[in-house]
């Protein structure tokens, strides 16, 4: 009897199956496929947001590539995301080191794990507010803490200088984003064979030796995950400088404009729909050439 | 004594760092108890008098409560629909022989490495021409489709399920839509609150595509409503009314974490370390 039913039921096991992923399908092509394709699409129309988009084929990857305020957006980007990314690895290395050393045994790792996590839970509109009002020139929390305790002669305008200003976006990042880093390569180094380490002390190596001989080349995969996703993250950039920094302009000077501000203001205030379309695509195109020449690299050095 | 030395100033180093992270939020809070005037004057670490005055100037410009109702409408339903879906998604694509899984599968992971603002303007057009501007259909339908959480949610199955229980369950009778509701998702349950967390907090949080599809301010979740302080100049004078203002939004998210960050913490090597 059992032989009988078999077929059938395995026929209607698969019928399950599709009736299960279906939700997940149909939304997925309509929200996620549909709107993909079709901004590759408008990319090489003239589309301004209404009426029928005219085909122009490459004339907008033309013009992005020829766009010297493009490059300068991507070049803010990377800048900000550059000083982001070496503060917040680095500070999260050196908390990696601390926690796993085996001489000093720092404890209280959920407890500084959770504070230093806390700034990343935060809305970024909200860190955006709370720190263009710290950071206020005239009336801000900061300048008066730094002047009043003789740090500095008189009140900086951080976010009046194009020196300052991108440097203060990145430092924000890296505080929202060090304890993330540091999360991830915690755990990392927990899922490490114990065995290693006890075959390495009774070999006699020093902690250092262990450090750079075992932990770092079995943090690699780690390290390389937490690289790409902040540089897919990074160069997407936008919440932070558009509040902080007056807009799509990028104050001061478009010296915090980032690529994804400039595409924000093609698409959604002077409606060049096509033209913004090109730039998402040729952000991804830099994102992805990047993803695969770190991960190259990474590979590399490992060998 | 030496290394008892070193370990101490470890820990103070630490504990600076860790008020580093608080600091920000202290002086949010205390200020939001001054007056303009007084913290533009000087800074202070003992609280004002001025609460029930910001509140007034602030509930003068928004209602912030309208904005926290308009953004759990938007973030409980998103994440429940994400829960349920990616669960039972997951749990199709683990148990099930079927054509197509390897090439879902496959798109999945593809499109976990697109970054979102790729489709924003396909995204907004889409949502232009089903008419759904200012609705907020387009910001939760979306989250029954999340890349990211079958992907793990997929993984957390191929673990944790006991093929046996179900395959008996089959045997009993039991039809398959009960036996994912009845067995798999209590099982599921850890894995799946772990994720729902992560959503939850990133719907609360989201600000572009909420900026991009409400144009009327009486449907402006938290952070659109908290980032059109920008536009009301009046408001800027009285920093004690912003700083309120960023309180309000802030608090919430320092009360979950507290109660639950373990979860959270959990959520976020959950999608990226593998074995």
């Amino acid at each position: 009897m059992d032989k009988k039913i078999k077929p059938q039921k395995k026929k209607d096991l698969n019928r399950t199956a599709y009736f299960f992923i279906l939700p997940f399908v149909i939304t997925f092509l309509v929200f996620s496929v549909y709107p993909v394709v079709r901004t590759l699409y408008l990319s090489f129309t003239d589309y301004k947001g209404f009426g029928v988009p005219d085909l122009t084929w490459l004339d907008n990857y033309a013009r992005v590539f020829k766009d010297k305020f493009f490059w300068r957006a991507l070049f803010n980007t990377v800048r900000i995301w550059g000083v982001n990314i070496v503060l917040q690895l680095g500070l999260a290395f050196l908390l990696t080191i601390v926690f796993s050393d085996i001489k000093y045994k720092v404890r209280g790792l959920s407890i500084y794990r959770a504070l230093f996590y806390l700034p990343n839970l935060i809305a970024a509109t909200s860190v955006a507010f709370l720190f263009k009002t710290l950071l206020d020139w005239k009336y801000g929390t900061v300048n008066q803490m730094l002047v009043g305790s003789g740090l500095m002669n008189s009140a900086t305008n951080w976010l009046g200088s194009t020196v300052t200003a991108p440097l203060v976006v990145a430092v924000i990042s890296a505080w929202m984003w060090f304890g993330n880093s540091f999360i991830m390569l915690m755990a990392g180094v927990q899922g490490i064979n114990k065995d290693y380490f006890e075959a390495a002390a009774i070999d006699g190596a020093g902690r250092w030796k262990v450090f750079a001989k075992i932990t770092v080349p079995l943090l690699k995969p780690i390290l390389l995950y937490v690289t790409i996703t902040s540089l897919i993250g990074g160069l997407q950039m936008f919440d932070i400088p558009f509040l902080m920094c007056g807009g799509t302009i990028g104050n001061p000077s478009g010296s915090t404009q980032t690529v994804v501000m400039y595409l924000y203001k093609f698409g959604f205030e002077t409606n060049q729909v096509g033209f913004a379309s090109a730039i998402a695509y040729a952000l991804f195109m830099i994102i992805l050439v990047l993803s695969v020449l770190q991960f190259k690299w990474m590979n590399k050095k490992e060998k | 004594m030496a290394t008892k030395i070193k370990r101490t100033l470890l820990y103070i180093a630490l504990t600076l760092l860790a008020i580093c992270c608080m600091i920000p939020f202290a002086l949010m809070i205390i200020n939001a108890t001054r007056t303009g005037s007084e913290i533009a004057n000087s800074f202070s670490l003992v609280p004002g008098k001025a609460l029930a005055d910001n509140w007034a100037t602030l509930s003068s410009y928004f209602d912030l409560f309208k904005g926290m109702r308009n953004s759990l409408i938007v973030a409980i339903p998103a994440t429940l629909l994400t829960a349920y879906f990616s669960a039972m998604t997951a749990y199709a694509m683990t148990v099930y022989k079927f054509k197509g899984n390897k090439l879902l599968f496959g798109v999945i992971v593809v499109f976990m490495m697109i970054p979102g603002q790729l489709s924003l303007i396909g995204f907004y057009d889409l949502v232009t021409n089903l008419r759904l501007v200012n609705s907020y259909l387009p910001l939760i339908l979306p989250s029954i489709a999340v890349p990211g959480t079958v992907f793990f949610l997929r993984q957390y199955c191929e673990t944790v399920l006991p093929m046996p229980l179900l395959e008996a369950a089959r045997m009993d009778g039991a039809s398959e839509l009960h036996i994912f509701h009845k067995i798999v998702l209590p099982i599921l349950s850890p894995g799946i609150a772990t994720m729902s967390i992560g959503a939850f907090i990133g719907n609360w949080n989201s600000y572009l595509i909420p900026l991009i599809l409400l144009n009327s301010p009486d449907k402006f979740t938290l952070p659109v409503m908290i980032a059109s302080l920008n536009s009301s100049t009046d408001i800027m004078r009285n920093q004690g009314a912003i700083y309120l203002a960023v309180a309000i939004s802030v608090i919430p998210i320092l009360i979950a974490f507290a109660f639950c960050s373990k979860y959270i913490i959990g959520s976020i090597t959950a999608g990226g370390v593998k074995e």
